[in-house]
């Protein structure tokens, strides 16, 4: 038996465009079990787009991508969907199906993958939900649910099939800072309870200070930064200070 | 071979084509291989089926109703107004009932399928479905393709029904005709092969209809805006490939099913 790769994520020179525009010069990432990685960058600066790729969203246009040792950048549809059911997705606006009801939403991974008894699935929906303090919200549909409990509802149908890793998009834009302490909280309990590898793409420091393990900084297409929380805040680098003070150089 | 390729409009519907192909295909073998979620199904039949019958009904019975009164019209300055029953008849079973319902249809249903899966899209919810492992085709296009290729012919049958009913109570009742005559002659110039060539048709524009609209909303992109004009472009493209296909339709099931004779 050969032993698990020691990276969950490997992901080689992936470069990509759309309509002619480079989003991604070739990026390079590792990301070893059980890290939370936060990945910084400007808005439109492509995070969103590296993060896709890498449950087989987008089909990269050159490069590798490598999840717990299976390349799948030339994957099919059908042939991605096992790389798909080991990582959760938490899309920026929660992505909740809005003809369903909270808990048809959380249990429809659970019965999508053939789960039967009716039993165990309330009992695992509720687990979820209790994990995500949305409990007696079951039977809420998504457009009477705030920002906040629509991401908490999504997160809770990310986790209920336990996946080793877990994408997150901007999972605080937009919300208050109380909520996106929530979230944040959130994050680190999946981490610690869980034991799962998250990827949490980012612009917000906050959050970043308060997850992250470690941090990489997208800029023009490629990693311009790649280590510890502790280094980004030492760094004299004027692109990372920049950012991190919430700078611009934009005459007044 | 260049040449046809140089025209943007050329590209562009032979892109359209092939995608409509591809999703037909992929819909097909997902059908074939068993991969029919029945629940889902059953529920849009309801929603296509049941919830189209309105709608069905009604055109049936004022298509039936104008298409009797103006025949008579006609017919009867050339003393034939029994023949009122059997014109109707097979205009309705070969034309009319099928090419109506399938417009009404596409303009209720089509738009309906293109909004709801167009939303979706541009929600993020058909990316969420694939994150989640489930194939948006297998998930979206089969219930829907295989409700309405379940519900379509059994409409077509209805607006029929209803048509040569409301036809029947025009002719004899109001109109005059004598209803032995109407029905008689009716019953000998129908035959089951007009009735198939009804389901036929219905079941092609049953194709149209959820093909073009699935596709149409599994390609929208730009927000509200986007939904709009792909839910409008699912009507307008549909309505008018029925109107195409059934021409070359009428003339392939010609072929098949001759006019006149005994079945």
């Amino acid at each position: 038996m050969t032993s698990p790769a020691k990276n969950l994520i490997e992901v080689r020179d992936l470069r990509q465009s759309f309509s002619g525009q480079e989003i991604l010069r070739g990026v390079n990432l590792d990301i070893p079990r059980g890290e939370t990685i936060v990945l910084l960058g400007q808005s439109g600066g492509g995070k969103s787009v590296f993060l896709r790729h890498l449950i087989g969203l987008i089909p990269p246009l050159s490069g590798s991508i490598k999840i717990d040792g299976e390349e799948i950048a030339h994957l099919d549809e059908r042939q991605l969907e096992p790389i798909r059911r080991k990582i959760g997705m938490l899309f920026q606006d929660g992505a909740l199906f809005d003809s369903m009801t909270v808990f048809e939403n959380v249990a429809f991974p659970l019965r999508e993958r053939g789960e039967r008894s009716e039993k165990i699935v309330r009992e695992k929906v509720a687990r979820s939900l209790e994990l995500v303090s949305l409990e007696g919200q079951d039977q809420k549909m998504p457009s009477n649910l705030s920002g906040g409990m629509r991401k908490r509802a999504a997160l809770a149908r990310a986790i209920i099939t336990e996946p080793a890793c877990i994408l997150y998009d901007e999972p605080t834009a937009g919300l208050d800072p109380i909520v996106s302490d929530t979230i944040n909280k959130l994050i680190r309990r999946m981490q610690s309870q869980l034991k799962v590898t998250s990827i949490v793409v980012t612009h917000d420091m906050i959050s970043t200070n308060y997850i992250a393990d470690r941090v990489a900084l997208l800029r023009e297409g490629r990693i311009h930064f790649d280590g510890s929380l502790a280094n980004l805040h030492s760094s004299t680098d004027p692109v990372i200070t920049d950012f991190i003070e919430g700078r611009s150089h934009e005459i007044d | 071979m260049k040449f046809p390729y140089s025209f943007p409009l050329t590209r562009a519907f032979s892109l359209y084509l092939g995608q409509i192909v591809f999703l037909t295909g992929e819909t097909f073998s997902s059908i074939f291989l068993g991969r029919i979620r029945w629940r889902l199904v059953l529920n849009q039949i309801v929603e296509i089926g049941f919830g189209s019958q309105a709608v069905v009904i009604i055109t049936g019975i004022f298509t039936g109703a104008v298409f009797t009164a103006q025949i008579f019209f006609q017919f009867n300055a050339l003393n034939m107004s029994t023949a009122v029953g059997p014109v109707v008849s097979i205009a309705l079973c070969r034309e009319l009932g099928p090419v109506l319902t399938g417009l009404m249809v596409a303009g209720r249903v089509g738009a309906a399928i293109c909004a709801e899966i167009g939303t979706m899209k541009v929600t993020e919810q058909i990316d969420a479905l694939r994150a989640l492992a489930v194939n948006p085709v297998d998930y979206l296009v089969v219930p829907r393709a295989v409700a309405m290729m379940i519900s379509m012919p059994l409409l077509v049958g209805e607006c029929i029904f209803f048509a040569l009913t409301a036809s029947y109570y025009i002719a004899t009742r109001i109109l005059n005709v004598n209803s032995v005559f109407f029905m008689q002659h009716m019953w000998f110039y129908t035959h089951t092969k007009d009735m198939v060539m009804a389901l036929t048709k219905g079941f092609v524009f049953a194709l149209i209809v959820v093909f073009v609209g699935c596709q149409q909303g599994l390609t929208t992109s730009n927000g509200a805006v986007g939904v709009g004009r792909s839910t409008t472009e699912a009507v307008v493209i549909s309505s008018l490939t029925i109107l195409m296909i059934n021409f070359f339709l009428t003339m392939a099931l010609n072929i098949i099913f001759p006019a006149g004779g005994k079945f």
